[in-house]
Parts: structure tokens; C-alpha cells; sequence
């Protein structure tokens, strides 16, 4: 994409002409992340995390290849083979513990990133096609985490394990077969250790391959901002370079800070005391609990606590089990249908009074407290605490969405991102009404604008 | 259509959910968890604080020979440290000399070079702290039933890892009798030993740290149950993670850069972003 205003590409040497003709690679660059790419420029620090995510990728990527070359993924030594790493390999501890809460890191960020979309209504159009991409990302993320976690082969590697390819089991007829062909046996061992680390190194690559589709996706409509209102003209948007990769450098530094705090000086902070136990068959942990940014779908998950029954008799229409493996994909697949659940035409939440109250009042806490409830052991009060919290999780998203953006009186918006900067915009005196009705995209004015 | 079926989805996953939590208040109300030995008498560990403590935190070397010391004379006759190397102790301030005899006062496996029959020999500095059982079943026989785990990653193992060792080894106590008034069915099994920081009270572990002087401190320190305990928890926390100074050592330097980076990197973003913000910079378009 670009708005008409958008820079040109012209080259200044020689070479670079030459360069253009062959491959115009620099073109690209300044289309996307130069000064050819022009942005709202009311951008708030909430838009860094994109970029800052893709710094994750980059650094998970990076010290992963290392350890790879020294990890060794056999049942027998694997555990041994990353003590190894922290002990005996120059600057291993570094790699290892860069990797590991490098993870946690990228997790921390793309839900920041997500929660943003959320909060201003990124995933509207013209933006669809972004947030599916989106979506794609973080279950590939979600994927690539949980096989790492089990790399190590201690005891919540091989339990966590256990638990999470158990899950298949409950699907009914095929499931266990399917469990089974998933582990390349009975149990997790050998054979699984190895697939998992296959599929852990190639995924980070497949992730990469989507983000420059995210990203490119990104570039036709342009980035949203935080009044949800569209970019009209010149004087709303600034380009790319200097004015945001100024902007990314500082929040880089700032990001950069507190995950070296993490690596440095609180590295296990993160992590699982029995993950420093090598995996045992036979003995079972007290608790089984994935890694953090699993726990509220961990809570979901264990809040299904009994089975639906015909009522007065005991035919068990869905096992308990069942619903919980279901309600678990069904809490993360529901995001890829929310652009066409919430129908409000009003993208951002500041202009949104009834949105935003469900959603700093209600769906914040409740996954806050889904987290919390999925790293705590299950018993009581925290399974009922969760049932409570996953009843209001689906009813935001499936119920309360829906039926909000249809009976909302939204706020006024401004009229561009201009007005909302600088207070006035020039043309916003000349005839709002006219530009309401014209515009290509309605979608950013209130309809319930008043007259 | 899709807001229909969302709404459906939702609705059947809302009643399934109310369905488990009125099942589980139910539940709650009429039959409440009853409370067992383990939930009433286990305690948090008590709180040790070491040099290594903190950010700035160093190891204290001395206190460390002191907790290998222990190791060696006392734990070892159970427990390995098989992560851990003789080479690896010259980090604890022993010279090469020394660590050469401390691995040759330890028969380490080998092989008789003319027979090839399985035989020890004393160690070497290359070779890891042998195990003190030739294998889990050996180990079973001669611990009650239960394996001494090895030690070189037990302080990042358990929660509180330092504090827990520490409290583990000092907690050794007769059963109170509230427990037994309260629990009849929870007295300490014959061979077992009752510990009130160990998660389900009873472990096989004997006492292993139980007089004053058991170990003969050569720096002067009085090595009563309390020092000798702290100090083999110091030890462990070394054997855990040697990499600990070095890690803190980088962590400063790494932290200032980005610090004065970020700073930088602050001043020329207001730079650049000056006057866009506000009306100042509208007339100039
Ligand atoms: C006579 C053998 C013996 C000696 C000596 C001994 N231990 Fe143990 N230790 C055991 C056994 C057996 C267990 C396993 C207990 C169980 O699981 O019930 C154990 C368990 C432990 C545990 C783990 C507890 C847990 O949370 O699983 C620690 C820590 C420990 N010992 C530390 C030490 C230290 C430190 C010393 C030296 C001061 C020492 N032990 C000396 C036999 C011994
Ligand atoms: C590897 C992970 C990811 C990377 C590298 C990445 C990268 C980016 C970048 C660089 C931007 C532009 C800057 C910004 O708006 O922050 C962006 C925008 C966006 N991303 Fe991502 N992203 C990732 C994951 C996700 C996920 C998991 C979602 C949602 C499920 C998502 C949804 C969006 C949306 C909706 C936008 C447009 C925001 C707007 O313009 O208002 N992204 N992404």
C-alpha cells in the first residue's frame, strides 16, 4: 500500500540504481521501514510491541541454533547435554538462560501486543486479514514453546508432556491411536524427545515465514492507532523512519533492560524447581503445571469438572474430560472469529463506553485470574474461582461482544488524527458532515456522530 | 450468522461451567476437605541468607571448603555430586596440587589395563565425584527403601533451594504429639524420621548432621550442627550453579550499557519527535 503522500524511493548512487534494477532490495526497505512508510503519528508506546516481538524471534532464533549444536536429543543424555551447556560450554549458562527466558519474554510481549489489538479494535477491518495472521503466530508459538519446555527432559518435561499429548486421548474413538502416533509410543521417550525437537527447530523458521506475511498484510492498510479513526491526510501520519524506528530504538533499550535483569540476575525466577530434576516414569510430580503463558488456558482446561449427563440418567453425553480439551481450543481458536463477533464500527475502546468497561472491568481480571488459578495446584477454592472466571471468559468474547456492539451508543470520535493531536484540524471546520458521509472509511466515524 | 453460532458456542460452554461449579460448591458444602498432616504440621523452610545472596552477592569461598568439607565427610557416604568434577573445585580457591589429591582420595571405576576386568582406581581431576552405590537397587537396600538423590542440582530443585537444605538438615525432631492427638493414623513409620519441612513429614534420611564437631573445621570455625548445615547448603548452591559470579560479574556491565544505550536512545527520539506532538510544529506543515 501506500497513501499518495508516501516518499519515493530514489536512488543516489550509482550502485544503488544498479542495485534497484537487479534486485530492489533498499526499495523494499524504505517501502517498510524507512521513510517511505508512512504512520499515524499519534501512535502510542503500546504499538512498539510488534517490532518488539520481532526482536524475540530473532533472539530465540539465534541462541537456539547455538544450543542446538550442543544439546544432545536423546532420552539418555539429554538432560545431562543442557547441564552440559551451563557447566562446560563457553557462555552456554548465557545461551541457555537468553533462550529460556527469552521465551517468556516473547510470550510477555505478544500478549501486550494482542491485548492492544483487542483493546483498539485492530482486528477490524481493513485489518482482518493482520490479526488472522496474528492468530496463526501465537498457536505456531504456543506450539514451539511447549516442545522446547520439553527438550530439557526433566520432570515437567516429561510430565508436562504427558499431560498436554493426553489431551488427544480424550477425543473419542480415534484419540488415543492419535495420542500414541503423536508420541511415536506409549509414553513420551526417545522417540518423542526427538520429533519435538525437530519440530522445535523448524517452527521458529515457519513463525518467521508468517510474520512477513503479518507484516505485509500490515503494509496495505496501514497500522490502526489509538483513536481508531483512518488516516485522511498528510498532516495525520509521519514516516517510518526517523520518527518510529527513533521511537522502537528507545522501547528496545527499555525492553532490553528488564529481560537482561531477567537473564542476569533472576534466571530461574520463571521456571519450575522440578524441571532441575531429570524425568522419572515413575514418579510423579505433586503438581503438573505447564510453563506461565499456558496457565489460563491450563485453568480452563481443568475447570470442566464433570461429565454432562442426560439428566436422571447416567448416559454421559460429553465426558468431562472432553469439554475440557474442547473449551481449551475453543478459548483460543474463538480469536480468530472476533472480527466478525464484535460488529461495533467504532475501532477503539476510548470511544467505546460500554466495551470498555467489560474490558478493563471484567476481561482483564478474569484472564489475570485464570493465570493465577492455572499455575495453582487443583484443588479449591481454585477450580471454583476458574470455573467462574472461564464462564465470564466465553460470555465476554461469545456473548457479551456481540450483544455490546449492537446496543452501544458510542462516544464522538474526532474528526482526524490531527484534531486529536493538535486539538483543531482545518479541514474538520469545513464540513464534517460532508466528510462523513464521503469518506472511504466510514467505518472510523461514529455513526453515532452527533448532527 | 457467525454472532448466532458464537453466542450458541458460549452458551453451552457457560452451562457445562455452571454445571461443574454448582457440582463442586455442592460438594464443598456438604462434604468440605478434611485437613490431613501434611496440610497442619508441614512448615515453610526457615530463611538462609548466604554471601552469595543478591545481586551483588559473591560466593564466600571459605564458607564453601567448609560445605565441601562436609560433603566429603558426611554426605557422600550417600549421595553423588556426578554433575560435578574435581577440576571443577579449583573454583572454591584450591590449587591444582590440592584438587589432585582431593580426586585421588576418591576410588573412582576403572578398568585394569591388562585384564580389562572392572576394577577403581584412585580419581583424577578430570573424573566427576563418583557414586557411592553401584546402582538404585544397591542404593534401595541400604536407605530404607528410598534412593539418596543426587545433590548437584538440589538447591535449584526444590523451592527456596538453599533455605529448604538448610532447614531440611536442622529440622530433624521428635513427632509433636498435637499431631499424633490430632492424626493417630499419621505416626512416623519404623526407619522413616520426622522432619517438619520435608513435604510429606517422613523421610528416609537418618539425621545426618547430629553432633558438634562432627566435621573438624581446619579455618577455626566452629562446626556446630547449625554452621556445618549452612555451609553444605552454601556448597550445594555452588555445585548447582558454578557460573553464579560470572553471571552477576557480566549481568552489571551489560545492564549499564543498555542503560546509558537506552538514554541515547531517549534523547534523540524527543529530538526527532519535537514540536509533533503539538500545535507548534501544525503551522510549519
Ligand atoms: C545415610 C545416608 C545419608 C546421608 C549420610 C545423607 N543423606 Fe541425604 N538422603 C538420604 C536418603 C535415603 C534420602 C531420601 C529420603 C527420602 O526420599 O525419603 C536423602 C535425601 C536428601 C535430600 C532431599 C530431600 C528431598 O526433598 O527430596 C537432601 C537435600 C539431602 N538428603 C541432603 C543431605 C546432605 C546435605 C547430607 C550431608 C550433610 C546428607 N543428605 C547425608 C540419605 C543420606
Ligand atoms: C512473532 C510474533 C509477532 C510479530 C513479530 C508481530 C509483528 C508485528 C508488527 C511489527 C506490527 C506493527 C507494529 C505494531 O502495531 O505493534 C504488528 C501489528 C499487528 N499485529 Fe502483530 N506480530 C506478532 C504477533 C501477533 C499476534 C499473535 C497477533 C494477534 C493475535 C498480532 C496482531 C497484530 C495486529 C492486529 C496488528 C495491527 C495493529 C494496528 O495497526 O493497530 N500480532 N505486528
Amino acid at each position: 500500500m501506500s497513501f499518495p503522500w508516501a516518499q519515493q524511493y530514489v536512488p543516489t548512487s550509482p550502485f544503488m540504481r544498479w542495485m534497484d534494477e537487479k534486485l530492489p532490495l533498499p526499495r523494499l526497505i524504505h517501502g517498510a521501514v524507512g521513510p517511505g512508510f508512512p504512520v499515524p503519528r499519534n501512535l502510542s508506546y503500546f504499538w512498539n510491541f510488534g517490532v518488539l516481538a520481532g526482536v524475540c524471534l530473532v533472539i530465540q532464533i539465534l541462541t537456539g541454533v547455538i544450543l542446538a549444536m550442543h544439546f544432545a536429543p536423546n532420552a539418555a543424555i539429554a538432560f545431562d547435554s543442557t547441564e552440559h551447556i551451563m557447566r562446560d560450554v563457553n557462555w552456554g549458562w548465557l545461551l541457555r538462560y537468553a533462550h529460556a527466558n527469552g521465551a517468556s519474554a516473547f510470550f510477555v510481549v505478544v500478549y501486550i501486543h494482542i491485548f492492544r489489538g483487542l483493546f483498539y479494535g485492530s482486528y477490524k477491518a481493513p485489518r482482518e486479514m493482520i490479526w488472522l495472521l496474528g492468530v496463526v503466530i501465537y498457536l505456531l508459538m504456543m506450539a514451539t514453546g511447549f516442545m522446547g519446555y520439553v527438550l530439557p527432559w526433566g520432570q515437567m518435561s516429561f510430565w508436562g508432556a504427558k499431560v498436554i499429548t493426553g489431551l488427544f486421548s480424550a477425543i473419542p474413538i480415534v484419540g488415543t491411536p492419535l495420542q500414541q502416533w503423536l508420541l511415536g509410543g506409549f509414553a513420551p521417550d526417545n522417540a518423542a524427545l526427538n520429533r519435538f525437537f525437530s519440530l522445535h527447530f523448524l517452527l521458529p523458521f515457519v513463525i518467521a515465514g508468517v510474520v512477513i506475511l503479518h507484516i505485509w498484510a500490515l503494509h496495505i492498510p496501514g497500522s490502526s492507532n489509538p483513536t481508531g479513526v483512518a488516516v485522511k491526510q498528510e498532516s495525520d501520519t509521519v514516516p517510518f523512519h526517523p520518527y518510529y524506528t527513533a521511537k522502537d530504538g528507545f522501547g528496545l533499550g527499555i525492553f532490553l533492560l528488564v529481560y537482561c535483569a531477567f537473564v542476569f540476575f533472576m534466571p530461574n525466577a520463571l521456571g519450575h524447581p522440578d524441571n532441575y530434576i531429570p524425568a522419572n516414569p515413575l514418579s510423579t510430580p505433586a503438581h503438573i503445571v505447564p510453563e506461565w503463558y499456558y496457565w489460563p488456558f491450563y485453568a480452563i482446561l481443568r475447570a470442566f469438572t464433570s461429565d454432562l449427563v442426560i439428566p436422571f440418567t447416567h448416559i454421559v453425553l460429553v465426558p468431562a474430560k472432553l469439554l475440557g480439551v474442547m473449551a481449551m481450543f475453543s478459548a483460543i481458536l474463538l480469536m480468530f472469529f472476533l472480527p466478525w463477533l464484535d460488529t461495533s464500527p467504532v475501532r477503539s475502546g476510548h470511544y467505546r463506553p460500554l466495551f470498555k468497561k467489560f474490558f478493563f472491568f471484567g476481561l482483564i481480571p478474569c484472564v489475570l485470574v485464570l493465570g493465577y488459578c492455572g499455575g495453582a495446584p487443583a484443588a479449591e477454592p481454585f477450580v471454583m474461582i476458574s470455573q467462574v472466571a472461564a464462564i465470564y471468559y466465553f460470555a465476554h468474547f461469545l456473548i457479551i461482544l456481540p450483544l455490546v456492539s449492537s446496543f452501544e451508543r458510542p462516544d464522538p470520535l474526532p474528526f482526524s488524527i490531527t484534531e486529536a493531536v493538535l486539538g483543531h484540524d482545518g479541514r474538520a471546520r469545513l464540513a464534517p458532515m460532508a466528510a462523513a458521509a464521503t469518506t472511504p472509511d466510514a467505518a472510523g466515524i461514529a455513526p453515532a456522530h452527533p448532527a | 450468522m457467525t454472532r448466532i453460532l458464537g453466542i450458541l458456542v458460549g452458551l453451552f460452554f457457560c452451562f457445562a461451567l455452571s454445571v461443574s461449579l454448582f457440582k463442586g460448591v455442592y460438594a464443598a458444602a456438604t462434604d468440605p476437605a478434611a485437613p490431613t498432616a501434611e496440610s497442619v504440621f508441614h512448615k515453610h523452610p526457615r530463611e538462609l541468607s548466604l554471601a552469595s545472596d543478591g545481586a551483588f552477592g559473591r560466593f564466600d569461598k571459605r564458607q564453601l571448603q567448609r560445605g565441601f568439607q562436609v560433603y566429603k565427610e558426611v554426605c557422600s557416604a550417600c549421595h553423588s555430586l556426578r554433575l560435578v568434577a574435581f577440576r571443577d573445585l579449583k573454583a572454591l580457591g584450591y590449587n591444582d596440587d590440592e584438587v589432585k589429591a582431593i580426586a585421588k582420595g576418591f576410588q573412582v571405576p576403572g578398568l585394569d589395563p591388562a585384564t580389562g576386568e572392572v576394577n577403581t582406581r584412585p580419581g583424577l581431576a578430570t573424573d566427576y565425584f563418583p557414586k557411592p552405590f553401584a546402582n538404585d537397587i544397591a542404593a534401595r537396600a541400604a536407605n530404607n527403601n528410598a534412593v539418596p538423590p543426587d545433590l548437584s542440582l538440589m538447591t535449584k530443585a526444590r523451592e527456596d533451594g538453599q533455605s529448604y537444605v538448610y532447614s531440611l538438615l536442622t529440622g530433624f525432631q521428635p513427632q509433636p504429639a498435637a499431631l499424633l492427638k490430632q492424626f493417630p493414623d499419621a505416626k512416623t513409620p519404623p526407619n522413616l524420621h520426622y522432619n517438619p519441612y520435608f513435604p510429606n513429614l517422613n523421610l528416609a534420611m537418618a539425621p545426618p548432621l547430629t553432633a558438634e564437631g562432627q566435621v573438624g573445621y581446619k579455618d577455626g570455625t566452629k562446626a556446630t550442627v547449625d554452621q556445618m548445615a549452612q555451609d553444605v547448603a552454601a556448597f550445594l548452591v555452588w555445585t548447582a550453579e558454578p557460573k553464579l559470579d560470572k553471571r552477576k560479574q557480566t549481568g552489571w556491565p551489560v545492564l549499564g550499557f543498555l542503560l546509558f544505550a537506552t538514554v541515547l536512545a531517549y534523547l534523540s527520539k524527543k529530538q526527532i519527535w519535537a514540536g509533533k506532538h503539538d500545535a507548534g510544529e501544525a503551522s510549519a506543515m
